[in-house]
Parts: C-alpha cells; structure tokens; sequence
C-alpha cells in the first residue's frame, strides 16, 4: 500500500535526514517507526505526505508516485491519510466541532454527512460534550483527541501519528494509544512515528527502527531496543 | 461538491475569522482605513485642485476692441469666423450701445462720469467681441487668426499682446500644478497600497500554521485562500464605511475654508451631491485592496 524505495532526504551536507530508506507497508499494519529525536521519522511521514520531497528515490502511496502527483492528485492522498502531531496543529480559531468539520468541507462532504459524522467521531473519542469548546479551552490530552476524531473523520485508509503522546500525561498517552488501536482493529492502517519505548512496547506489533536515516531493524512482532 | 456550497463555507469561513480574530481584523481596518483615507483625500484634493485650476483659466480670456467706425455686420461676420476656430469655447460680443449700459451701470453713483457721457455727442465706447479658448495655450493662436484675418481692418486691438506675458506663463503654471498633483498622488496611493499589503502579509505570517495544517488535511489551494480574501475584502469594506463617515465633518469643516483659500467649490456640497459616486469609489478601492492583498500574502504558504 505504502512503499519507501530508495528514499534519502539531505538538508545539507552535514544534515542527512534520511540513507536510502526502503520500507513497504501492508493494508490494516499497525507499524511503529521509532527511533531517537532526530532519526528520520517526521521526515519519512513528511514525504508521505508531499510536504517535503526526496533528494532521491522514491514515495508510493498505492500506485500513485507521491512525488510525481499532480497538485490534485496530491489532495485527493492527502483526503486518504489522517494525520495526528505531537503538538496537535488545531485551527485556534475554530471550535472543536468545526475543526473537525473542516477536514469534511475540504473534501467537499455535504452538510447532512458532517452533521452526523462530526458528532459520531467526537463521541467515539469521548468528547462529546466539548463539541463547541475552542482549543485554548481544552487540555493537551482533550486537543490530542480532537486531532484524532479530525484525522480519522473522512475515513481514511491510512492514520499517520507522530509523536501523538509527546505532549501529553500518562492517563491521556493510554487514552490516544487504546483510540489509535481501536482504529486499526476497524481496519485502518496506523503508522505511529514515536521515541516512547513503553508504549511501543505494550502494542506488540511490528516495529521499524530508524538510526541516523537509516532503517536498522523492521521486526513482525518487536519491541524498541534501547542501546 | 456543488460549487455554491463551497462558495458558501468559504463566505462564512472568512467572516467567521474576521469576528474571531478580532484584533488582527481590527488593526487591519484600522490600516486599510488610513490607506483608504488617503486614497479619499487624494481624491477631494484633485477635485479641489482641478476646480481652483479651471477658476484660473475661467479667468483667462481675450477681447478684441473694434474700431468705432466699424459696421456692426463686420463686427458680426468676425464673431462668427472667430466662432468657428476649433479652440474657441466661447465668445461674447458686446455692442458698443452694450459697452455703454454697462459703464453707465458701474458708474452711476458717480455724476461726473455720467455728466460727462451726456456731454459727448457721440458714444465714445468701443464694441468688443470676449473669447474664451479650451486651454490657455491656445490663445496665441487665436490672436494669430485675428491679425492675419480679413477683419483686421476693423480691429482697433487685441488686448492679447498686452498679457502675452502673463498667460504663457500661467498657461505654463496650470500644466505644472496638474502634474505635480499627479505625482502626488500616484507616490502616496503607492505608500498606501504598500502598507496594507504588509499589514495583510503580517496577519496571514500569523496563520501560516494554520494554513499549512489545512493544507496536510486535505484542503485545494483555492479553498484554504478563500476565506483569507474574503477577510480582505471585509477589511477594505469596513475601512471604506469608516471613511465616508470621517469625510462627514471633514469636508463640513474644511469645506467652507478651502472654498474661501481657493475660491469655488466647497468640498462639503460635492461630497453632499457625489455622496454615493464617493462611497463607491472608497467601496471599491477598499476591496480591490484588501483581496489583492490576500491573494499575493497568501501565495507563498500555499506550497505546502
């Protein structure tokens, strides 16, 4: 579904970000790229999602080649992932509710859809009573569940989190990681770039560890080995 | 998706983050208030100066003086030739039984002048034919016509000759005054345009976040700038509201000073009489800027 062939991104000459990563990805994976501050995992999900572009090699997402997508091509991927931050990247300005229901509008969803969508996703990330609450007026673990219920609202085939519990206390982390694995029991692939060995640790699932840009080991079933 | 709808929620997008950025919207304004202030004085003062520019030359005329002897069908024969020169805006003729009245009218609180008339057997005075040219500079053409003419016979003088001087050099000062009043305009419209621009690039650096994650979930270029023009435009709309206001007790203040400094118009009565022509203008000045603003702020965060 997602393949990294070849991928290197250079900054510059002394910041390579990512050597030649190669990294195929499966339909309904729950796979947890990991690796210290600086490794490469924002970057690898940068790519994924065109923000940035290779220095070489290449991103697939299905058939299409990320890079070589036309600007609408690019959109209509971008309208298949959902995305989560570490710091969350709300819209200040819009309400919970509607920072939901924007990435509904952007793809061009009809009224009636967000009307009952909008609700379902906050309920199903339990804050449906803090509908019309503006970020500033939720707690970190609050704002971090509104970012899920907008990544996965559209219902998209891929949910990318990075770093989705940097920020947040041991309750709310528990909470994010019980709701990133419900969504992938539901079918959704997740790819959680994180440097939190406890959590990767506790899902059991297949783990990629990134050093210096460099993939060093993809385990089916691993744990995050700390040197 | 139907396009009415999308026009819509980008409609409501843009007044949604006008009302909920209050201070960015409001120091926006404020700025495209000044611009659009100054875009309305430029425009007061053109009109004041092109009012106070055609006083001058309305002032500018020249007057054949006819032979006393001459026959009033000569007389006739020029005022129509000289009527059909291209640059005559008008022309006047005064008889010499005209010329009289009048001086007896001016002079008729004084017996000595008019004891004097009534002693002269015949009316001393001369028929006179006043022309007005479109433009200053075309006076020495006229004059030309008149001494070259067949008429010339019958011209006693053309009092042109004697002001030559003058007229050239206002003539001369006329031009100057509309192109350094042109200058002036174009140099501080600029200064305007410019400081709204950034004031708008500033406001859209402050949402540049904003605009990127609206981008990463999915959003085309055209529907992420949208409701930014649309705040645009409603910072330009309400700086045009606020400026019309100001104008109010603006002109009625100034008005009637500027009417006594430069003689004719008072600003007051033309913005009473161009109310809506005024609004209009600022309407549409206030937008253009305000979108356009938008539309180049905005365009290097859309490359995400």
């Amino acid at each position: 579904m997602i393949y990294f062939d070849k991928v290197s991104k250079t900054y510059s000459a002394t910041s390579i970000a990512l050597d030649g990563v190669s990294l195929a990805i499966e339909p309904k994976e729950f796979v947890s790229i990991v690796g210290r501050s600086g490794a490469g995992k924002t970057t690898l999900l940068k790519l994924l999602l065109a923000e940035e572009k290779p220095s070489s090699g290449e991103v697939y997402f299905e058939s299409f080649n990320v890079h070589n997508a036309t600007p609408n091509e690019v959109i209509q991927i971008r309208r298949r992932i959902g995305c989560v931050f570490q710091d969350f990247r709300l819209l200040p300005s819009k309400t919970a509710f509607e920072n939901i229901a924007f990435a509904m509008e952007a793809a061009g969803a009809a009224d009636a859809d967000i009307a009952v969508d909008v609700p379902q996703a906050l309920e199903l990330v339990g804050l449906a009573d803090k509908a019309w609450h503006f970020p500033n007026e939720l707690s970190g673990g609050e704002k971090q569940r509104v970012a899920i219920a907008r990544a996965i609202v559209n219902r998209p085939d891929v949910v990318l989190a990075d770093e989705p519990t940097g920020n947040l206390d041991p309750i709310s982390m528990r909470e994010i990681m019980g709701l990133l694995k419900s969504i992938n029991e539901l079918g959704t692939t997740v790819i959680l770039a994180t440097h939190n060995h406890d959590i990767v640790n506790a899902l059991e699932k297949r783990v990629v560890t990134i050093e210096s840009g460099k993939v060093v080991r993809d385990d089916k079933k691993g744990r995050y080995m700390i040197k | 998706m139907a396009t009415g709808v999308t026009i819509q929620r980008i409609i409501r997008g843009g007044f949604m983050s006008f009302w909920r950025n209050g201070w960015v919207s409001l120091t926006a304004t404020l700025v495209m208030t000044l611009a659009v202030f100054v875009i309305g004085s430029l425009l007061f003062s053109n009109v004041l100066l092109t009012s106070a520019l055609s006083q001058i030359e309305g002032q500018v005329d020249i007057s054949v003086y006819f032979r006393t002897d001459a026959a009033e069908q000569d007389i006739l024969a020029a005022n129509a030739a000289i009527a059909q020169l291209p640059q005559v805006r008008s022309i006047a003729y005064v008889s010499r039984d005209d010329a009289l009245a009048k001086f007896r009218a001016r002079h008729a609180g004084n017996a000595l002048i008019t004891q004097s008339l009534d002693e002269l057997a015949d009316n001393p005075l001369q028929a006179s034919l006043n022309i007005r040219a479109e433009s200053p500079e075309q006076y020495e053409v006229i004059a030309r016509f008149l001494e070259s003419s067949v008429y010339q016979a019958i011209i006693d003088k053309v009092n042109y000759f004697q002001n030559q001087v003058v007229i050239e050099r206002l003539s001369k000062v006329l031009s100057a005054g509309r192109a350094v009043g042109l200058g002036i305009t174009i140099a501080l419209a600029a200064i305007a345009v410019l400081v709204v621009l950034n004031t708008i690039r500033l406001a859209i650096y402050v949402a540049r976040d904003e605009i990127s994650v609206m981008k990463v979930v999915g959003a085309s270029s055209a529907y992420v700038r949208g409701p930014f023009v649309v705040s645009g435009a409603l910072y330009g709309i309400f700086a045009a509201f606020i400026t019309t206001v100001l104008f109010y007790p603006l002109t009625f203040w100034f008005g009637p000073q500027a009417a006594k400094f430069f003689g004719g118009l008072n600003l007051f009565h033309y913005y009473l009489a161009h109310f809506f022509q005024i609004f209009l203008i600022l309407l549409s000045c206030g937008i253009l800027l305000g979108t356009l603003s938008s539309v180049i702020a905005i365009r290097r965060y859309l490359k995400v």
